[in-house]
Order: C-alpha cells, then sequence, then structure tokens
C-alpha cells in the first residue's frame, strides 16, 4: 500500500469512525451505549413507539418539505436574474445578499430573524408567536441562497442558443421557458430542492431560535434527550437519519454532476 | 406595399445599424437579397455579419434602419413571428427530444394536424439523408448527421428566408466539401432563399450566387465569387478574398490600352483597363499568385516582366507557392499548377527567376 493510500484510510477513518460506531451500536442489544452484548433491533422497535419522536419527526419533514418548496421558487428566481441579467443596479449587492447566508453563523441567522419575527408579531400581528411557521421562513432563507447558487451556476452553462431557436421555431418566450429552459435545468431544481431539504432537516440552532412550543423538530428532540443520558434509541434515529441524508445527498450530487447532454 | 412582385427582392435591409455599447457592430449597412438566391455574408471574426444575421432573425433590433421581408417591415417583429428559420452554429438541437420531436416542434408551434406533421418531418428528413435515425437522440449522433437535422428542422417550416450561421464550422475539412454541394443541391431543390454566414472564403466562393463583404461593421463589396474575386474595390477584399501580392506605384501614363505605372519593386508596370486615375496618383496594383509566370529564361511574349530570386518554396500537391525576393527586397508569391509529376521539382531555392504577367493579371486599386 503507497503513503498516498495510507493518509487517505487514515483520513476516512478520522471521519467517518464516529459515525461507523453510532451505526453499530444502535444494533447493540445492551442499553449501555459503550457496551457492545450482541445484535438486537429492539430500539428501532422502541423507536417506532416513541411518539415524542415520531411526532418531531412528522414536523420536521413537513417542515423540510415546505422550506425547500418555498426556497427553490425564491431561489430559482434569483439565480435567473444573477445569471441572465448580466449588468443592472446593484447586481454586486444582491449577489452579496443572496450568497451571504451561506456563510453568515447560524446563531446570527438564527437570532436576527427571531428579533425580525418578535418585532414583526407587534407592529402587524403577525407571526403570531413562533412555531412551524417562522421555522419554515427561517429554513427558507437560507435554502434559498443554495438553490441560487445551484440555479445560477447551472445557467452559466446553459447554450442560449437553445432557446433562441425554439423561439425561431415560433414558440413564445413562456412556452421556450416550459418546455426548453425548465426540463434542461430539471437536475439543478431538484438537487436544489433536496439540498434544502436536507438543510432544513439537519438545521437545530436556527430551528430552536425560532421554535415555539408546539414545534419541535427531530434535531431539538434528539439534543434534548441526549442531555439527559444517550439513549440506544437515538443512535437509531441518527442512523436512520444518516442513511436517508445520505441517500438524498448522493441523488443530490451525482444528478449536479451529469453532464448536460449535449 | 402588403404584396410583394416576383422582382421586388426578398430581403431589404435599410441603413442598418447596432452598437453594443460604444461600438458600433453593424454601421449603416443596406443591401437587398433576391428570391431564391444562395447568398453568403463573408468577412473575419468581429466584422458584424453574425450581429447582422441575428437581426435578419429577430434575435437583435436594429438601433437605426429597417430590415423588410417580402416587403413586410419587420424590424420590431419578434423571431417567432416571422417567416425566418436559422440553423445555428452550434446547431442547438434539443437534447431532450428525439431527431423527429427535433425536426417537429416548429410545426407543433404552428398547430400542424398530426398526421401532416409526420408525413412533413419524414419528407425532410429523407431530404436530408436522415430517414432511418428518427428515434435517435442528439448525443447518440455524430457532428455531420447533427448538423443535417439541424438543417431539417429549419427547413421544415418552409421559411420565405433560410439562415445559415457557420454551417460547416464544426464539420471536419472532407466533410465540409462534401457538404458545400449538399447544401447547394438542398437549396436548389427546395428553393428557399438561404443567407449564410462564414468566414472562410472558399466556402462562401463554392455555395454563394452572390457574396457581401464586411469588415469593422461595414459593407465593403457585394457581387457574385468571381466579382469580388477578380475585380476587388479594396485592399482589404482583394487580401481576404484569397491571396494577393500588392505593388505600390505612381500612374506615369494612361494610353488607349491602360495604364503605366511606376512601381519601385518591379519597374514600369503596363496594367489594362482605364479608370479615372489623374497621372501621378499613388495606386496599389494587385496581383494575384497564380496570374503570374515563373520561368528560367526571359519570357518571348509579356506586357511585365522582372527578375528576382527563389527564396521559399512551398509544396502543396495540386499547386505550388513560391515566395520570390525582387530586387528591390519585395517579396511576390507565385502559384505553380504541378501540371506533370516532375513539376514539382522545377524551380530550386535561391534560381534566379523570371516573372511575367499580361496587362490584363493586375487590378488598379486606389485608395
Amino acid at each position: 500500500m503507497s503513503a498516498v493510500r495510507v493518509v487517505l484510510v487514515l483520513g476516512y477513518v478520522f471521519l467517518y469512525a464516529p459515525i461507523v460506531s453510532l451505526i453499530v451500536f444502535s444494533f447493540n442489544a445492551s442499553r449501555l451505549v459503550t457496551v457492545w452484548a450482541g445484535f438486537s433491533t429492539r430500539w428501532y422497535g422502541e423507536l417506532w413507539d416513541n411518539d415524542a419522536i415520531r411526532g418531531a419527526a412528522a414536523i420536521s419533514i413537513e417542515v423540510a418539505a415546505s422550506a425547500a418548496t418555498a426556497a427553490l421558487v425564491l431561489g430559482t428566481a434569483a439565480g435567473f436574474a444573477l445569471a441572465r441579467y448580466r449588468r443592472f443596479r446593484g447586481r454586486l449587492l444582491f449577489l452579496a445578499m443572496v450568497t451571504a447566508p451561506l456563510v453568515m453563523p447560524e446563531v446570527i441567522t438564527g437570532l436576527s430573524l427571531l428579533l425580525l419575527f418578535v418585532a414583526l408579531e407587534s407592529w402587524i400581528g403577525w407571526p403570531q408567536g413562533r412555531g412551524i411557521a417562522t421555522i419554515i421562513l427561517a429554513h427558507a432563507t437560507f435554502g434559498t441562497a443554495f438553490v441560487a447558487i445551484i440555479v445560477q451556476s447551472r445557467l452559466a452553462a446553459f447554450d442560449r442558443a437553445l432557446e433562441e431557436a425554439a423561439l425561431d421555431l415560433g414558440a413564445r418566450p413562456w412556452k421556450v421557458f416550459l418546455v426548453i429552459t425548465l426540463p434542461l435545468i430539471a437536475p439543478a431544481l431538484i438537487t436544489g430542492w433536496l439540498l434544502a431539504f436536507t438543510l432544513s432537516l439537519d438545521d437545530l440552532v436556527i430551528a430552536s431560535f425560532n421554535a415555539g412550543p408546539a414545534s419541535t423538530t427531530l434535531p431539538m428532540v434528539i439534543f434534548s434527550s441526549v442531555r439527559l443520558g444517550v439513549s440506544p434509541q437515538i443512535n437509531a434515529l441518527a442512523t436512520i437519519f444518516v442513511v436517508a441524508v445520505s441517500i438524498l445527498v448522493v441523488t443530490a450530487s451525482s444528478l449536479t454532476l451529469r453532464r448536460p447532454q449535449r | 406595399m402588403p404584396y410583394a412582385s416576383e422582382a421586388a427582392p426578398l430581403v431589404s435591409v435599410v441603413g442598418v445599424t447596432k452598437r453594443f455599447g460604444e461600438m458600433a457592430a453593424v454601421d449603416g449597412v443596406s443591401l437587398e437579397i433576391a428570391r431564391g438566391e444562395f447568398f453568403a455574408l463573408l468577412g473575419p471574426s468581429g466584422c458584424g455579419k453574425t450581429t447582422l444575421l441575428r437581426m435578419l432573425a429577430g434575435f437583435e433590433v436594429p438601433d437605426a434602419g429597417r430590415i423588410l421581408i417580402d416587403g413586410i417591415d419587420m424590424t420590431d417583429v419578434p423571431p417567432y413571428a416571422r417567416p425566418v428559420n436559422m440553423m445555428f452554429q452550434s446547431y442547438a438541437l434539443f437534447p431532450h427530444m428525439s431527431v423527429r420531436e427535433n425536426v417537429a416542434f416548429g410545426l407543433r408551434q404552428e398547430r400542424v394536424a398530426k398526421p401532416a406533421i409526420r408525413e412533413r418531418v419524414a419528407a425532410v428528413l429523407d431530404l436530408v439523408q436522415m430517414g432511418g435515425l428518427g428515434d435517435r437522440r442528439p448525443h447518440q449522433l455524430s457532428g455531420g448527421q447533427r448538423q443535417r437535422v439541424a438543417l431539417a428542422r429549419a427547413l421544415v417550416k418552409q421559411p420565405k428566408l433560410l439562415l445559415l450561421d457557420e454551417p460547416l464550422a464544426a464539420l471536419d475539412r472532407k466533410l465540409r466539401e462534401q457538404t458545400q454541394f449538399e447544401l447547394v443541391r438542398i437549396q436548389e431543390q427546395v428553393g428557399i432563399t438561404f443567407v449564410v454566414v462564414t468566414h472562410d472564403q472558399a466556402e462562401a466562393m463554392t455555395m454563394a450566387s452572390r457574396i457581401a463583404v464586411m469588415d469593422r461593421g461595414r459593407l465593403l463589396q457585394i457581387g457574385p465569387p468571381s466579382e469580388v474575386y477578380e475585380a476587388p474595390n479594396s485592399r482589404f477584399v482583394a487580401d481576404f478574398i484569397g491571396s494577393v501580392n500588392f505593388l505600390p506605384g505612381t500612374v506615369r501614363a494612361t494610353t488607349d490600352r491602360g495604364l503605366l505605372i511606376a512601381s519601385t519593386d518591379a519597374g514600369l508596370l503596363r496594367v489594362a483597363g482605364a479608370g479615372a486615375t489623374p497621372d501621378g496618383a499613388e495606386v496599389t496594383v494587385a496581383l494575384r499568385p497564380e496570374k503570374i509566370a515563373m520561368s528560367r529564361t526571359p519570357a518571348s511574349r509579356h506586357d511585365n516582366q522582372c527578375t528576382g530570386v527563389v527564396r521559399e518554396i512551398g509544396y502543396l500537391g495540386g499547386f505550388s507557392l513560391f515566395r520570390v525576393a525582387l530586387q528591390s527586397g519585395a517579396v511576390l508569391r507565385v502559384s505553380l499548377p504541378n501540371a506533370e509529376r516532375s513539376a514539382a521539382t522545377q524551380f530550386a531555392r535561391d534560381e534566379q527567376v523570371f516573372l511575367s504577367w499580361t496587362s490584363g493579371a493586375g487590378l488598379v486599386l486606389v485608395e
């Protein structure tokens, strides 16, 4: 084995050993997380019967799906503005504002949104308290940034002659968008939606800031229960999470990597 | 004028200017294209030929001037409402549609009945010899096949005017030559007026019935290939179309057989044809390499003759190119056909030779 291989393997171990051990111990028969006592799927069964976790999972999926859909619409519009209108007043500012949530610390994003929602409530009476709606809005905010960047880069590589050819053959602009542009950037749209969905599903910090009494998301349940001691149920839940997120991310990146057919 | 007679031009471009920022991409161009013509817009890259084509298609709106197609003002008509179709340089085939769907796209926009679409698509695919490949996707086709599909897609709506943007640029040399003749055959068969944009002068001359030469947004000359080649109206056109030697000189006398021009490089030159060139005017004589004869001994009959030394020889198979240095130091390009197999080795490097040409070979350019 060459030196490069050794370094590579060490790198993988460093990155993935914690996750692998988590997955292995989710099948542990013992209540103790650190002692192996044989294979069992008992914790998955108990997880299924845990209403708090099932409820939180339902909320998380609802939030993630709504936020990703909102982010898809807003992010696609922003991506088009950035890719198609090369010169307009404040383009640089717009680019910076769209991409800022990518680098903004989550604590800042979460706190600023919380302050905004509180202020809005006292001014216009909406949103009334915090709950699922505010988390969706908060997640849509940073999801939009990811969708915008993905759509913009896809459009940058888009051959405008395809749209011109469709116009030339008699299709009106909206028809061109529907039958030429949209199908050809569909992989980017799916990727963007999946990414926004995954990020929303994973988020703890921003959700915690903007959550209300009846809107505890899955990461929040995990985090609070771990503070009371790690239950193997959480291992099982985390395993499901890892598998689900991996599937989404792999799907998303394989769609992105697929070369546009020429 | 809502209708047009057969004699009226199909396309009238009247004083069209298009600016991108400060630069005028097309600068006051006027031209007319007749029905059924195979018209070529020729020029170096950045000369404005593609911008002019895009204005004919409706993708750019001129800043000044009008564009009339079949007598109707089309200047502000969007591309989807023009009786014009375009074949794109990149072909722009829709990658998510089959060949047949690509070709049918334009007819579907017109809401042509399904059986009629099927019939017309099949006919046009046969015309471009792509009949058997209707179910393929564009990425499953070779470059030459894609070119044919792009052509079929542009032809199927039977436009009044077909625009072709560098139609052969993406093909390799052998295929390009073959496709040139193929395009001419198809054009004659369908009778649609073709306007082709190209930077390749050989391509333009092979295919087009008339050529418009452009440079830096301006139209320099317009005419049949032979006229543009044999009677260019400027140094630029002479140099851009084919290869040419320039001999600067001063007009000494005007005789009934032409002009006598004193050249510092090649002595007194006799050039046939009279122009309104006063004695003493500074002119340039343009002389094509293939119109110069080269020999070891002085030519017996000639109007112009000078001596020189062969500096370089380029053997190109069908003919050879020589660079001959005159006594003044100026270098003339001479091309000789290799009529016999031994012809290529006829002249050696550094050999003293006599160059001669008739008075009808050169052309006086006043600039």
